[in-house]
This record gives C-alpha cells, structure tokens and sequence, in this order.
C-alpha cells in the first residue's frame, strides 16, 4: 500500500464515484441517501489513508517522495509519474480533508440531483489531488484542466440564479490562460526532450525563450490565483455556487494558480521571474488594496468573502516572488490558512444561508442572540482572516510581510496596509450579521447549529488554531523543499545577469 | 511560577466561556476571579524572586515559529520590569474582576463577560512577558481583541458596535508600524528575540538602513517604527481617537483596559527597547515631543467635556502622554514608576466613576448630577484620593511619579526636554482643574437628577467597594514605597538589565539634583489648578458659562476634541468607502468584465450574428456568392500571369 498511495488516494474517489453512477433504485429518495453515504465513506477513507502521507513523509527531505512511474506513450516518452515534496503534499492533504466536509456540508441543503452532485465533487477530487502529485508535465496539464470541468457543473447545475453566466465566465477566463499553458508545456517538452519535472526541473531554458514560457503559464496561472485584473471572474463564481463549490473553489481551486507558480515558474524560470517580479509585485499590490476596497463595498456576503480572497491570495503571490525562505514559506501557509479558513467562511455564510435563503447583508443582525455557538465559530474564522496572532491566518500573513520586506520594503509597507483593510471588512461584516439589536421577525426562530454542522467546524475551528499555536508542525514539512528551491533559484539567478524589469524603478 | 500566573486566567476565561451554562453565572464569577486572585498573589512571589533578589529568567513553553533564520519560541520571560507589569495587571485585573461581580450583577451575560476579562488579562501578560516581539505581538492584537470585545460587549448598542470596531482599526493602523518594525528590526539584527537583540545595538548604532527608498540611520527608523505601534495602543495624539470613544464599554472594562494595563503597553513596549532606544537619540526626540504634546492636547479636552468616564478618558489620555515623554528624556524608570502609580489612582478614578453611574441608574452626564456627597460619602472620599493623586499633592502616589518625571524633562536640559517640562506643567494645572470640577459637579451643588433617580442614590455593594479600598491604598502608598526602587537609589539594584540607559542620557540621577523652583512649579499649577476648580465651579457658577462665550470658538474647537474625528473621517473613512464602491462598479464593472469576458462574449455575438445572416438558405445567394468568388480568383490570376 504505501508504495502506492498516492495512486490510491487519487483514484479511490474515481472508484466511488463510478460505484455511485451503478446505484440504481426507482425510489429517489433511497438513491440519493445511498449516493450521499457513499460519497461520505468514500471521501472520509481516502482522507484517512492520505494521513499516511503526513505520518510517512520523510522532513528534512527536499527530494519527490512516495514517487510511483508507470510507462504510458514510451514512443513519447510520456509517463505516468506521481509524487509529493514538501511543497505539494500539504495541498493533497488539504484537498482531502476539505471533499468530506463539503460533501457533509451539503447533506441537507442539496436536494435535485443528489447522485450525480455526489459524482461531481468525487470527480473533481481525484482531479485535485491529482494535479498536487503529478510528476510529469502532461499529466500535470489533463488533471489541472480537468478540475474545471467538474466545477463547472457543480456551478451551472446546482448553482444560484445567474449560474449559467458565472460558470461561462469561469470557463471563458481559465481557458483563454490553458491553451497559452498548452503551448508552452509543449515548447518545453520539445525544448528539454522530456515532460518527467524532475527533469525539467533541472533544465536550464535559454533566457529569452524563458520569458515567453513565463508568460504563458503566467496567463494560466493569474486566472487561476486569482490576480488582479482577471479576478472577476472570483466574485461571480462563488456567489453563485452552492456552498460546497464554493469552499472547494476557495479552499483548493485557487490554490492551483500559487501552485503552478511555485513548480514550474520560479524553478524552472528563475531569469524571467527575476525579471518580471515587478510585474507581479505591483499586480498583488493592486490586488490587496483594490480588492479590500471593493470588499468594503459589498452587501452580498459571498461576494465579501470572495473579494477577499483576491487579497488574501495576493500577499500569496508577494510572498512567491519575494523568494526567500520567509517569503515562501510565508506564501505556502498563507494558501494552508486560506485555504480552511475561506472555506469555514464560506460555511459560516452557508449555515445561514440554508435557514434564511439569503446572502444579503442587511438582511440580517443581531444572529448571536438566537445562535450563539455560530457567532463564536464565525469569530474564531473572522479574526483567522483578519490574521490574529494566535490563528493560521497570522503566521502566513507575518512571514509573507517579513519575506517581503528583505527583497523589497516597499512591497512590505503597501501590502500591510491589507491589515487595516482586511480587518476593516470583516469587522464591519461581523458587526452587521452577528451583532445588533434582533430586530427582523423572521430572523427570531432561528435555530443554533445543529450537530452536523458543528462536525464540520470543529475539524476546521481545530487546525486553525493548531496552525496558529504551533506552526512547526507544517513549518518542518515544507522547509527542505522550499529552502532547495530558494537555494537552486538563487544559484540560477547568480550564473546568469538576470535583472528586474524597470530595474532603477523597482531595485530597492 | 510565573506558568501559573499567565495561564491560570486562560483557564478560567475558557471554562467561564464554554462551560458557562453549566457552571452558572456564580460559578464563572467565582471562578475566574478565584483564579485572578491566585495569579495575583503568585505575582508578589515572582516580584519578590526576581525584582528584590535578582533572580531574572526566561521560560521557555515551546517553538512557536521556524522559518529558515527566524526562530522564536513562545517563552516567558520575567526581569523586573516584567515583575512589576506583573503586580500591576493581575492586581488591577483581579480588582476589577470583584468590582464587577457586583456591577455587573444585572447583565444578561455575566459569563460571558468573565470570560472576556479573563482572556484579555492573559493576553495582557502574554505580552508583558514575551520574550521575542512576535510574542509581544501576539499579545498586544490580542488585548486589542479583548479590547474590541469588551468595547463592543453590549452588541445591541450601534455605538458601542461602533466604538469597538474604531478601537480595533485605530490599533491596527498603528500596528503596521509595529509590525514593519518587527521586520526591520529582524532585518537589522537578523533576529527578533530580546535576548540577542540588545547585545547588537550599540554595534549597530551607526548602521544606515534604506526604507521606502530613504536612506537613513538604521535604528531610527526601526525605533520609529515601533513608536508608532505603541502610539496607537496608547492613544496618542493623531492615533488617541479610539480612546475616549472606548468609553462605551462596561466601566470596569475602562479601568482595566483604557486606563490601567492595556493602553500601558506602548509605555511597557518602549522601556522593554531602551536598549535600542538609547541609541536612537532622535527617536527619543520625537517621543518626547509627541508625549509631550499629548499630555498638553488631552488635558485642555478633558477641561470641556460632560461625560464622567470622558474626562477620565482624556485624563488618562494625558498622562500617557507623561510617561512616553519620561521615555524621551531617557527616564525610563520614572515613565513605569508613574505606570504603576497611575495603574493604581486611575483605576480606584474609573472604578469611583462606576460607583457613581451605579448609583445614579447609568447616568453619566455631569450635568445630571450633583449633590450626592452626602448620600455615597464612601465613594466621595474615594474619589476625592484619587483625583489627589492624579493631580500630584504630597503625599499621595502621583505626586512622586509625576514630578519625578517632570523634573527628569527639566533636568535633561535639552530643547524637547524644556518643552516636555512645560507643557507637562501646564497639563498639571489643568489635570488639577478638571479633577475637581469632576468632583463639584458630580458630587455638590443642587441635584440635577430627576426625583426618581435621586431617590435611588445609594452606596455601592461590598463587592464593589473593597477593591475601590484595595486600589486606594495603592493609590495612598504606591509612591512613597516605590521611590526609592523605581527612581531612587536603590533603581540600579532594582531593574538590573531590565532597562539600560547611557551613561549620558541619565536624566533620573540629574532629576534629584534641579533647582528647587523646578520643584515647585508643578505643585502650585496643581495648588492653583483645584482652587480655580472651585472659585469656577462652587464659589462663583455663573463664571464657567461667561468665560465659555468669551473664547467661543476656541471652546468649541477643543470641545469638540479638536476636529480629529470630522478630519479623518473626511481623510479615510468616507473617501475609502466611496472608492470601493467605485472600484467595484467601474472599476470591475464597466472596464474589466466590459471590456474582457462580457466585451469578449458580445463581440463573439455580434460576429456570429453576422455571419448567420449570410447564411440566408437560398441556392441562389450561395450561388451569387461563389460566382464573385469565381470571378473574383480569375481576375486575379489573369493580373499576377499578364505581366
């Protein structure tokens, strides 16, 4: 089994989402309820079986571990190749812990379809964690476009009103960047004769033709974080999904973009991402403070919350190209945070949503009074978003600022101001939703989170604090690889005269 | 030991606040102030090691962050200025945890409001004990979550809802400054532990560092930087709005947060740097005039205002302002002596205060108030201890805090030192004046209050009372008892490493040795502060009303605390509101999604329409059409072949 898990962890949510597609049953109801425990039990025993990738992976380890090859078009060279570094394998972790608690999330609240809904997000999980622990180029490219095709349905079919137009813009966005990504993935291929990463990862790419690549994943990548200015796609997205899309869109799908950047751009790239650091820097400043801005602005909660996002994933992709070990490591735990805790929040949002069928702002106020145990788990998620000390929303924050700060004080200063913003927004969210007089009359029978739905934060409210209190614990996964990528990036820029663009603007 | 101390209020802020249903409202109260009160005498047997016999030391709990260079762990660290941060909170903390068991006892929520004191008490000495700045960090945002709870504990209240939420973005604007500072300073020395922070500075003190693209003296900017954080925390002038709006928290809250332990923070943060501080001369430059300022800024506001807990507020305000400008002069001993002197007054203030509004069914407007001496003399005596020493007399506690560091201003001899001096002793005399136009308006005169209410005056329970007592005798003794330790002889043996001073910048030795005038200023502005008091407030009533018309505008300006509020509203709040709504709607709206997915999409239309209409169905269009192209193709082959 262990030596091949990461196959196993990948393909069991296949296998029960095809053992779900073989339920039959005239009676509906019976078939719904089977495929919802199915999904449940499939779901939660791959996540178990993923824990054996936290007990098992060797720290202090910079090389692909749990690596499994199997010949697939030797004529091409194209194998399928899996394995997990310090960098990815947080990210499968996270992606399986996430699929059972949505599909425990839409336990009641989805109703039409429930068979197939449960095939879609088994789908889209083999498809995640797929991608996270992909080895060869190709089969990296099939699982990160194919994500989109199960959460393009999960929109279109069980989303809000104007679902159809959020889920072709989702489409229209990613796919303008993954033909660019084709092409280059194409061109690399041809360039370094193999699509094995490891290789790649070690090949140098002429200069010029670095920056055409750079630009190209970039394209794909950008839409994917999602930076400003093709974010817009985010806030539509999320607000129309139903809740569960919405976590894993928050909690995994954007951190697909950060990924990429992370195994392909800086280390296969290094020359171009020196030179085109400005670029992104200024992009992910504008999105900070843009986006907070505009979050400020909002009276939907979901799209508050995606809005967000964008900021959040912007000192994300500060803290890649400040590459250094603070700056990196800050922008892994900033997409581990993220990654629960916009998903908690999106929860949160969920759980009263099934009660008043409401996203509006105004229409709520003064919640804690008839839901108490709620508005504690909504703190607890607000202020991890805020980046309290003490939660995981701070450690990632600080290290992304501290990274920032050595390459460039700048940088540091401009996306600090997201602290005021970011807790300017929430603050005001909170103080509009939970606090207040209990004014509005159907608001006073509201009940308190019942016992599934406290099962699907405790997990959630547990690994924000424990993020929080004691770091190290994911801090000591991720080192050797992101110090390895530091040190071959820094021996890559040295061997060649790689400069920032606008060099006299941008150098200190 | 100190694992106790520090841990012992979490404890009960987490069964008071989970458990709370099952333990009842008895239950939370007894508990968390049991547990307060044991922390608090635990205090005194740390002091004692640590301060008295010298025994500082670190305590390592475990690794909080690992991250290539940076390494800090979570660690509690108790020298003595950490001993004395100690006594203060836990014993200010376990008072006010009493004090409200009684003022409290008509909340819906009691253990809900345990739970928050206790949390913010933890997170208090989190900070104080922290031993690297992300620690202090950790625990200065978390005060500032208490703080924001506590503020915000009547939810219902708009403007409480309100207050806490300007209280908590106030802080945080003033915390980029810290943080920026933290990164500078692990820039600098590569490291953000206190321990090997300090040994560095004298090397570095003539670094230069770049920031924001200016160039300038390394130390400066990081101490600067640091300044700002503590500005905010401690409300000072430019950041000091939250403070007073802050006062629509519970009144126990005010004494303990917004008067006695948290706003401290910055004063505790600066004397914790004093390594680093000394050698950053403009820094303490800057210090001193902001304090400065403030303490002046603050009083003449507190001369104007109505509300009981704001004249406080200001008062507390001010003599902040005191102690950061002790600190600018290099008297660092002298700024926590008058911490822990103010700790004790402006509480046993704030606490009265409460009593008072207790006692009035929740009035806190002055000028509903007046003659009720008779009916609450205990709380009037009280009061009056502790505007005596908030208004520096011999030989309550403020006069020996505040005219140490007044004549430490003095004595430094130098141009912001001078300034310090003066606008410290003109705070004096207005801190004088409006202390006892609180008390004649509050207590004398005619009663203002309705008959219903006047019936109602009554004394406050014992709960209530004895820590008014406990922290009147602090405000009584705590100068006399201290003196020596703090800022006498005894202060090299007493702070050992805890605080460092050049051996120039000693304006503590030089503040024993002013002439005698400096002296003696402060106490007569303060002498002639009370006696104005009451020739404008009980010998001649008519005066304030006739000298209120004759400055009006000035009146009016300082009564409506000199604009900060309208300004930054105008600055900030409103233009940042109006450009989110804008960015989203053009900028997200009409330019990228017009112009990129919903352009794209219509401009696909719009040729797909296009080329649906030459599809038309008819043979003979489609016929037409490739006879043009026919003719067309000839036509151009005839051209390209004929020449």
């Amino acid at each position: 089994m262990q030596d091949h898990i990461l196959s196993i962890v990948t393909f069991a949510p296949l296998l029960g989402a095809l053992f779900i597609l073989l339920i039959r049953g005239d009676n509906e109801e019976a078939v719904a309820k089977n495929s919802r425990w199915v999904a449940l039990w499939v779901s939660g025993v791959t996540f178990v079986v993923s824990l054996l990738l936290w007990t098992g992976f060797e720290r202090g380890s910079a090389e692909f571990q749990f690596v499994e090859e199997v010949e697939w078009m030797p004529s091409l060279g194209l194998s399928y190749r899996m394995g997990v570094d310090g960098i990815s394998v947080l990210f499968v972790l996270l992606s399986t812990l996430l699929t059972p608690i949505c599909i425990l999330s839409s336990w009641g609240p989805v109703k039409t379809r429930v068979k197939e809904y449960m095939v879609c997000f088994l789908i889209l999980e083999t498809m995640m964690v797929g991608m996270f622990c992909a080895l060869d180029i190709v089969v990296f490219y099939i699982f990160f476009e194919g994500v989109l095709i199960p959460m393009f349905l999960i929109i279109g079919i069980w989303g809000g009103a104007r679902r159809v137009y959020a889920s072709f813009k989702l489409f229209l966005y990613t796919l303008a960047g993954s033909v660019l990504m084709l092409v280059a993935i194409l061109a690399m291929y041809y360039e370094a004769g193999s699509a094995d990463i490891t290789v790649l990862l070690e090949y140098t790419f002429p200069s010029e033709m670095q920056k055409w690549l750079w630009i190209a994943f970039f394209a794909s990548f950008a839409v994917k974080v999602p930076m400003w200015p093709v974010h817009t796609w985010l806030p539509d997205a999320h607000v129309e999904a139903p809740t569960a899309g919405s976590v894993i869109l928050a909690g995994v799908l954007l951190k697909m973009g950060a990924y990429g950047f992370l195994r392909f751009s800086l280390p296969m790239m290094p020359e171009a991402s020196v030179y085109f650091t400005p670029l992104i820097y200024t992009l992910s400043i504008i999105a900070v403070i843009y986006t907070s801005l505009v979050a400020l602005a909002q009276e939907d909660m979901k799209k508050l919350i995606a809005y967000s996002s964008v900021a959040h994933m912007g000192f994300v992709t500060i803290g890649i190209f400040a590459a250094n070990q603070q700056g990196i490591e800050g922008a892994i735990y900033q997409m581990l945070s993220h990654g629960i805790v916009s998903a908690a929040l999106f929860l949160c949002v969920g759980v009263i949503y099934d009660r008043m069928h409401t996203r509006m702002i105004a229409s709520y106020g003064g919640v804690v009074e008839r839901m108490p145990v709620y508005a504690l788990m909504f703190m607890v998620f607000m202020l991890a978003s805020v980046g309290l000390p003490g939660t995981g929303g701070f450690v990632g924050e600080f290290l992304v600022l501290v990274g920032a700060f050595k390459a460039n004080t700048w940088v540091a200063a401009l996306a600090a101001t997201g602290m005021v913003l970011g807790a300017a927004y929430m603050l005001w969210l909170y103080r509009k939703v939970i606090f207040g007089k209990l004014e509005k009359e159907d608001l006073k029978s509201l009940m308190d989170l019942s016992l599934r739905e406290k099962a699907i934060f405790a997990p959630l409210i547990v690994i924000t604090l424990w993020m929080g209190i004691y770091p190290p614990s994911f801090l000591d996964v991720m080192s050797a690889s992101v110090s390895n990528l530091v040190h071959n990036y820094e021996t890559a820029i040295a061997a060649s005269n790689a400069a920032p663009m606008f060099a006299q603007v941008f150098g200190q | 030991m100190e694992y106790f101390i520090v841990f012992l209020p979490l404890l009960g802020a987490f069964i008071a606040g989970l458990f709370g249903k099952a333990i009842g409202d008895r239950g939370a109260q007894v508990l968390t102030t049991g547990l307060l009160l044991v922390s608090a005498v635990l205090s005194f047997v740390v002091f004692k090691d640590v301060a008295l016999d010298g025994n500082a030391r670190i305590s390592p709990v475990f690794t909080w962050i690992n991250s290539g260079d940076l390494q800090l762990n979570w660690a509690l660290k108790v020298d003595t200025l950490t001993a004395v941060m100690l006594i203060v909170v836990t014993v200010v903390s376990s008072m006010v945890h009493l004090y409200s068991i009684g003022y409290m006892s008509e909340d819906k929520s009691i253990t809900r409001f345990f739970s928050y004191l206790s949390l913010f008490t933890f997170f208090m000495l989190m900070l104080v004990t922290s031993d690297n700045l992300v620690q202090m960090f950790f625990g200065w945002e978390g005060v500032g979550l208490a703080s924001y709870l506590l503020i915000g504990f009547w939810y219902e209240k708009p403007s409480a809802c309100a207050a806490a939420i300007k209280a908590f973005l106030v802080n945080r604007v003033a915390d980029i400054g810290f943080a920026l500072g933290i990164m500078g300073v692990f820039v600098l020395f590569g490291t953000v532990n206190f321990a090997e922070i300090f040994p560095q500075a004298s090397a570095l003190s003539t670094a230069q560092f770049t920031f924001l693209g200016f160039e300038g003296h390394a130390l400066t900017i990081v101490c600067l930087l640091l300044f700002i954080g503590a500005m905010g925390k401690s409300a000072q002038l430019g950041l000091h709005t939250w403070l007073p709006d802050a006062m629509e928290g519970p009144t126990p809250v005010s004494a303990l947060i917004h008067a006695a332990t948290m706003v401290t923070a910055g004063i505790f943060m600066l004397c914790r740097f004093s390594p680093v501080f000394e050698y950053a001369p403009a820094a303490l430059e800057v210090v001193t005039y902001v304090g400065a300022a403030t303490a002046f800024f603050a009083a003449t506001i507190g001369l104007t205002q109505f509300d009981i807990k704001r004249v406080i507020a200001y008062s507390t305000c001010s003599q902040l302002g005191y102690m950061f400008f002790a600190i600018g002069v290099s008297a660092y001993g002298g700024a926590i002596f008058h911490l822990m002197t103010h700790a004790f007054f402006k509480a046993l203030l704030f606490l009265g205060a409460g009593s008072v509004i207790h006692a009035m069914h929740h009035e806190q407007d002055m000028r509903k108030m007046g003659g009720i001496w008779k009916m609450i003399p205990a709380t009037y005596i009280l009061m009056w201890i502790g505007s005596i020493a908030l208004a520096g007399l011999p030989p309550f506690a403020g006069y020996f805090s505040k005219d140490l560091i007044l004549e430490a201003a003095y004595a430094a001899n130098t141009t912001q030192g001078t300034f310090a001096f003066w606008a410290g002793t003109a705070a004096a005399f207005m801190t004088a004046f409006y202390s006892w136009r609180l008390i004649i308006m509050t207590f004398h005169g005619n009663p203002r209050a309705d008959e219903h209410t006047m019936q109602g005056v009554h004394e406050s329970p014992k709960t209530m009372m004895i820590p008014l007592i406990v922290l009147a005798t602090g405000a009584v003794f705590a100068g006399w008892l201290g003196y020596s330790y703090f800022v006498g002889d005894a202060r090299a043996d007493f702070w050992g490493d805890a605080i460092f001073v050049l051996a120039g910048n000693d304006s503590t030795e030089a503040a024993h040795h002013v002439e005698t005038w400096v002296k003696v200023v402060p106490l007569s502005a303060a002498v002639s502060g009370i006696v104005l008091a009451y020739v404008f407030y009980m010998f001649v009533p008519s005066l304030p009303a006739t000298f209120v018309s004759l400055i009006k505008p000035i009146h009016t300006f300082v009564y409506n605390k000199w604009m900060f509020d309208e300004l930054y509203d105008f600055l900030f709040v409103r233009p940042a509101l109006k450009l989110g709504r804008f960015l989203w709607k053009s900028g997200d709206g009409a330019v990228i999604d017009a112009y990129g997915p919903d352009g794209v999409t219509a401009l696909t239309r719009r040729l797909a329409g296009r080329a649906s209409r030459l599809q038309s169905g008819y043979v003979y269009h489609y016929a037409f059409a490739m006879l043009i192209g026919v003719v067309a193709l000839i036509t151009w082959y005839i051209v390209t072949n004929a020449g």
